[in-house]
């Protein structure tokens, strides 16, 4: 059995509840939840149509009869259209940020903010956060739920808290010298930009206090986690969550860090293929579709994420019984169907970010230039790797091309491009290049 | 006789072939002779610089991925048998060739062979002292390690 990398310290006993007792408890908050959704219209017309109510629902399959709810829902319902409770009973309202379009709000009560604040104290003390830490949250504050949503979490486990909020890394680098803060709550992307900022000014991990992080709100890669925890010197833990479903707080990793513990008591999910809505095998990429079964501002019937990762029922070393949810390596939008198989993108980076002589530079071509989609992965190489022998070239080229296929199931024709030929992107890339849509025909 | 050769990675496209050639032409370096390996999507050009330092130098700062390998070059006389003669010479020394190519001098007499062996210093010492390591013709002076 590995070793737990920080105590295993268990802040709430529902995250070891024996399953027979954990799925009791989810059919009966699912039942309640069912009928307690209805005070939205939208929830009404949609169970209304299907016959659905609390006591139809036999058993926790019986979610896969509920309709789905779907970001575009909530658009259509702007600003606060999916409130099941009054207005004046609310306590919070939080927003997205609307980078992938228009707002959205979201609403909590005051029983919803002490659920939320307890599912961040979960992973919080899991990760190894205790009564005696000083947490600096570089989170941004605001209508973003991360800021919020962990710091009231870690008030909950009884450390100290330094809202230093994100933004003017200089500043946060002097916090944490003088201020000296045992964990670092922030994005994964902005941890790897404090601490380039730091090898900048000469500041060492030996510096700083830091033992600990907890990164979330952004997908993330385990190259990434090896690189914070080098350079800050600290032990980083991953978490899980969505503002349309509470915020952070869904899912945490545990001492053992072997995926992150879904809160199944709060949220039933299911892992779906994104094309048939069909569940996926543990162990298999797919959707994750969640159900609030705890809330009472805003519950959510079989919310599609778009997040794509894996699931894994094998019982936990920990005694944490709620399932363990993969990283999420991509998202349902930018799923690609070749001749019938789904594949991801973030997939293909995987196989590539295992090859050595490979940039992380990538283009995906999909074409149908007769009955059959063709498959072609544009690489850069890196200068390095370069041969001047043909058969070494080769070799590479066999080798991607293999890896590629190994990973996606799917052949596929690998091209290899000169080091810097191919886009760079700031921000959300856009590597699929689909020129079947273009041809009107899928 | 120890030669500098420089490979490029180059696309298979139309046009793609002229980029390094432009390069080296803009900075006043002659090619001394070259091969080009292909496959259906890409190529390795191979280039027998005079100045390579200098070659390789503005093929980089144009963004070529340039590698720079030693080759053997061999004059024989320009008549049946020349590279015969050489193979021969290497068939019980255990090198191997991994590729080579030819080009003819401007005096019209003799070829110069290029190889690219798997190990060129072994296959030099093999032809130490023997007349094919002596290369009479200057029209690779410059192109030497």
């Amino acid at each position: 059995m590995p070793a737990p990398l920080v105590p295993n310290v268990i802040f709430d006993p529902a995250e070891t509840l024996p399953r027979p007792d954990l799925e009791a408890l989810q059919l009966a908050r699912l039942r309640r939840t069912v009928d307690h959704v209805r005070r939205a219209p939208f929830f009404q017309r949609e169970l209304a149509a299907r016959g659905l109510t609390g006591d139809s629902l036999r058993s926790l399959d019986d979610v896969r009869r509920l309709p789905f709810t779907v970001k575009e829902n909530l658009r259509a319902h702007y600003p606060l259209d999916l409130l099941a409770v009054p207005r004046e009973d609310l306590a919070r309202i939080h927003g997205s940020s609307g980078t992938t379009g228009t707002p959205t709000f979201v609403a909590y009560t005051a029983k919803d903010l002490d659920t939320w604040s307890g599912l961040c104290a979960r992973f919080l003390r899991a990760g190894g956060l205790s009564p005696a830490h000083t947490v600096q949250i570089s989170f941004g504050y605001g209508l973003f739920t991360g800021g919020f949503g962990l710091h009231y979490g870690a008030e909950m486990v009884g450390a100290a808290i330094l809202p230093a909020a994100a933004g003017n890394t200089d500043r946060q680098i002097q916090l944490l010298k003088d201020i000296g803060a045992d964990a670092l709550v922030c994005t994964p992307s902005y941890a790897l930009t404090i601490a380039e900022t730091m090898k900048k000014q000469g500041v060492s991990p030996g510096d700083l206090n830091l033992s600990l992080g907890f990164f979330g709100a952004e997908p993330w890669t385990e190259d990434m986690r090896v690189e914070i925890e080098k350079e800050l010197g600290i032990l980083a833990f991953n978490n899980y969550g969505l503002s349309e479903v509470i915020g952070p707080g869904v899912s945490g990793e545990c001492p053992y860090r072997d995926g992150m513990h879904v809160q199944e008591d709060n949220f039933i999910i299911e892992c779906l293929d994104p094309e048939t809505l069909e569940p996926v095998p543990d162990g298999e990429l797919g959707e994750l579709v969640i159900t609030t079964i705890n809330k009472e501002a805003m519950p959510f019937l079989r919310y599609r994420t778009r997040d794509i990762a894996r699931l894994n029922h094998e019982p936990c070393p920990c005694g944490r019984t709620g399932v363990r949810m993969s990283r999420v390596t991509g998202r349902s939008d930018d799923m690609l169907i070749i001749r019938g198989v789904n594949i991801f993108p973030s997939q293909i980076e995987e196989a590539l970010l295992r090859i050595e002589g490979v940039a992380p530079h990538y283009q995906i071509i999909v074409d149908r230039p007769g009955y059959l989609d063709e498959l072609t992965v544009r690489v850069e190489i890196r200068p390095d790797s370069f041969s001047d022998e043909m058969r070494v070239m080769q070799q590479l080229r066999d080798r991607i091309a293999r890896r590629v296929q190994t990973v996606t199931g799917v052949r596929c024709a690998i091209e290899l491009a000169p080091p810097e030929t191919l886009a760079r992107f700031e921000g959300k890339a856009k590597r699929v290049v689909d020129r079947r849509l273009s041809k009107g025909g899928l | 006789m120890k030669v500098k050769q420089l490979s490029l990675f180059v696309e298979n496209r139309p046009g793609q072939l002229m980029i390094p050639c432009q390069i080296l032409a803009d900075a006043g370096i002659s090619i001394q002779t070259l091969s080009l390996a292909d496959t259906d999507q890409f190529g390795i050009l191979r280039l027998i610089v005079k100045e390579w330092e200098a070659a390789k130098k503005v093929l980089e700062e144009a963004g070529c991925v340039v590698t720079v390998t030693d080759m053997v070059a061999v004059e024989v006389p320009d008549h049946p048998g020349g590279l015969a003669k050489v193979l021969k010479e290497m068939e019980h020394s255990g090198v191997n060739v991994e590729y080579m190519y030819a080009f003819t001098c401007k005096r019209g007499d003799r070829a110069i062979l290029l190889f690219r062996f798997d190990n060129p210093d072994l296959a030099l010492s093999k032809m130490a002292g023997h007349p094919l390591s002596a290369i009479t013709c200057d029209c690779l002076n410059g192109c030497f390690d």
